[in-house]
């Protein structure tokens, strides 16, 4: 009985330091070593369908240096797994699904190569993205991670519970805080949905990147959550979006219940917070439309900011064969693969100049061209050591004081403050 | 193997006139030769559970207490990090973090609630399926069912019964509580504690039920004769009957409930509402897998290792105490 006190205690810890002992690491070794290598990509259908003609792509003109491919394995979470994969030294030499927000501890794990360290890597990437990269570098200046994808967010309705409602599908004046509270108010009397709009109210640590962050961005003008190791939400900017969604909670125009499903699918909300990968899966259920998330006086669409969603590629130090996995990195995010990734999945590659570069796409799509051109202005999670304990800290006290209405929100944002800044500043 | 049975017989004295002469002084002499014992077979027999045991739960108990002294972190092979001896500072750092209280605060209630409920629910039910006589294998497999059924899989049965608009709501009618059970602070753990009771007693029924053979029929008819009824039968007869198999479900059900995971995970996504229902474990996976703070973490596990003993001692005190 002792044992099973002991062994469930301490399984959490002491299972993955087991394995840490049976893995080969590749080190930082292999820099210009070339050769077979292996990636892992996303597990929905139009990324491994892309994935796949990427790696054929690749195969057939390099036979010698071959790129064996397959889906991420199945785990609570992508983060874990890749954690649990540096620590054991197995990791692949790719991964297209690398969360911004878990770069800094996997590069603190020694399991991220600094791609600033081949010879072109800072200029192919800043070439690439632009001032986007800057978002993505780590706190030595070096690139863990290439930027690589972005889904930035935006606020998707339902035109036809609008028009039940009484409000104008075409023009669904929602750029304003006073403006949304009221359409939303105006949703619910009608009775045409449960909520006005229905985030997670759930306690994971990246929920707040769909509720308070894309408007806390769009509010500062593209403001990140910590800057110079500092929280920035502890002002009037942060206390007015919170406020915001207060209000929200506190009218019930959204649940503090999860819902089993997608609740905008299922006409449950009127509105939903999602990026352009939700284009494709709407397409046949809803009536929708998009717009910029609001603020609280109003931006223009053109000016707003918004949170990014994005998923990088890191290039993981278990890598025998780096300069290939380098070489395959770029071959990726050509323009060329690009295009095709725009095509198959509908998300944004990290470019700058997107609409411009794949004009003809746009124009042959104008349901993603918004996107397009909101992916020019997004924010993403501070790329800060402590990276996930600081979301969670955030989105504990966020979820009493917002969510619950437990307390009063400026307590809310100067205590997270104070914990945040402590984090950030190391432990 | 002759060997050892030949020494057994002697030890159990097959031959009382050597054995007085000198069968003492053979049997020290077969003793110092016999380092494995007087069945080094069974070592071998044992030997796969032992080296399992060592490996699996062992090795990662002593290697997680190291943890909880040092300054520790997961690293990719070859990388080179120092990891220094800090004492107890990852103790204090949890002993001083209000979420860790409120875990094992939280865990306390939900012990308060299941175990005793786990106990009571469980011999009355075990009773009951001993004196059944119609149908007494589809009672028994009935109760069992939940038990080994994943959690997962009945998770969303009960997340579609507690939910706002779920069964239980439409039955209290403007009696359901609001905000509704699994994201009210105050009930959420006590609904937590009430779908672990019901998963798990399937399992404790069937102790009961074994308990229950071992008791003497004689003594009910005693009973009965003294004029007692069923009631009397039970707190005279059956409690005290089954007093050793309750130490096992007491301390069983407590051990389960600290290791308490799954259940928050799933019903309570993650421990809410803003940590009502986090369990001390729960905790750990945030700090040690999510959060990539290993040390502190450990220092959680142990923390909660002595929390159980604690119980499980003060637990051997009071209601195993006429066993032991």
């Amino acid at each position: 009985m002792r044992r099973r006190i002991l062994a469930t205690a301490v399984a959490a810890t002491g299972i993955l330091a087991l394995s840490a002992c049976s893995g080969g690491g590749g080190g930082a070794s292999g820099m210009d070593a070339k050769g077979p290598i292996t990636i892992w990509y996303s597990n929905n259908d139009a990324e491994i369908a892309w994935g796949k003609q990427m790696v054929e792509a690749w195969n057939a003109a390099n036979p010698d240096q071959q790129v064996t491919a397959q889906e991420i394995p199945a785990g609570s979470s992508s983060e874990e797994v890749i954690g649990a994969a540096i620590t054991a030294g197995n990791a692949p030499c790719l991964i297209f699904n690398t969360s911004p927000a878990a770069v800094p501890g996997f590069q603190k794990q020694g399991g991220l190569v600094n791609l600033s360290d081949f010879p072109d890597g800072e200029q192919y990437i800043t070439d690439r993205s632009g001032d986007l990269a800057d978002q993505y570098r780590s706190d030595d200046g070096g690139f863990y991670q290439l930027p690589w994808k972005s889904n930035p967010v935006m606020i998707f309705y339902n035109k036809d519970l609008f028009a039940k409602a009484g409000l104008d599908p075409e023009n669904p004046q929602l750029s304003t805080y006073d403006e949304f509270l009221a359409a939303a108010q105006k949703l619910k009397a009608a009775g045409v949905s449960d909520y006005a709009i229905n985030p997670a109210p759930t306690s994971e640590f990246f929920q707040s990147w769909f509720d308070f962050y894309p408007l806390y961005a769009a509010q500062t003008g593209g403001k990140q959550l910590v800057e110079d190791g500092k929280a920035t939400f502890d002002d009037a900017d942060g206390e007015a979006v919170a406020d915001f969604w207060r209000t929200i909670y506190a009218d019930q125009l959204a649940g503090n219940e999860q819902y089993q499903g997608d609740a905008f699918a299922d006409g449950k909300a009127a509105m939903a917070i999602v990026g352009p990968w939700a284009v494709s899966v709407y397409k046949d259920k809803v009536n929708w439309g998009a717009v910029p998330v609001p603020t609280e006086k109003g931006v223009a669409a053109d000016q707003t900011w918004t949170f990014s969603d994005a998923k990088n590629v890191g290039l993981f130090t278990a890598c025998q064969n780096k300069a290939t996995a380098w070489d395959v990195l770029k071959f990726a995010t050509s323009e060329e693969q690009d295009g095709a990734w725009l095509n198959e999945t509908g998300q944004m590659p990290l470019r700058k100049d997107l609409t411009t570069t794949y004009a003809d796409y746009f124009q042959s799509n104008p349901a993603y061209e918004q996107f397009g051109d909101q992916a020019a202005r997004t924010v993403e999670v501070p790329n800060v050591q402590n990276s996930v304990e600081i979301w969670q800290a955030f989105r504990d006290g966020y979820s009493k004081a917002v969510i619950f209405g437990d307390g009063d929100v400026k307590s809310f944002l100067s205590d997270a403050k104070t914990q945040i800044d402590q984090l950030a500043a190391g432990k | 193997m002759t060997v050892d049975l030949a020494g057994a017989t002697g030890r159990t004295g097959g031959d009382p006139g050597r054995s007085g002469r000198a069968g003492g002084e053979a049997d020290a002499g077969k003793k110092r030769r016999r380092p494995f014992g007087a069945q080094p077979l069974g070592i071998l027999f044992s030997a796969p559970y032992l080296i399992f045991v060592g490996v699996v739960f062992a090795y990662p108990v002593i290697f997680a207490v190291w943890m909880s002294f040092h300054d520790y972190f997961f690293t990719a092979p070859g990388a080179q990090v120092d990891r220094p001896f800090v004492g107890l500072d990852n103790y204090v750092t949890a002993l001083t973090d209000p979420d860790v209280w409120r875990a094992f605060g939280n865990v306390g209630i939900f012990l308060i609630i299941n175990v005793p409920l786990t106990v009571v629910l469980s011999i009355v039910l075990a009773t009951a399926l001993d004196r059944v006589v119609r149908a007494r294998t589809f009672f028994r497999v009935a109760f069992y069912v939940p038990y080994v059924t994943a959690s997962v899989a009945v998770v969303a049965v009960w997340l579609f019964l507690f939910s706002n608009t779920g069964l239980i709501n439409n039955v209290l009618g403007p009696l359901a509580p609001n905000p509704s059970w699994l994201v009210n602070s105050a009930l959420a753990m006590p609904t937590i504690a009430l779908f672990v009771t019901w998963k798990g007693l399937g399992f404790y029924i069937l102790l009961y039920l074994a308990a229950l053979q071992n008791v003497q029929k004689e003594l009910y008819e005693s009973v009965a004769v003294d004029g007692g009824g069923r009631l009397r039968q039970f707190f005279s007869v059956t409690v005290p009957g089954v007093r050793p198999a309750t130490f096992l479900v007491v301390l069983l059900s407590t051990i389960t409930g600290a290791n308490l995971f799954t259940e928050p995970y799933l019903l309570t996504s993650g421990g809410g509402p803003n940590g009502a229902s986090t369990s001390p474990v729960l905790l750990i996976y945030q700090k040690g897998i999510e959060q990539q703070n290993p040390d502190v973490a450990a220092a959680i596990g142990v923390v909660l290792i002595i929390f159980v003993l604690v119980i499980a001692l003060l637990q051997r005190r009071f209601v195993g105490r006429e066993e032991s």
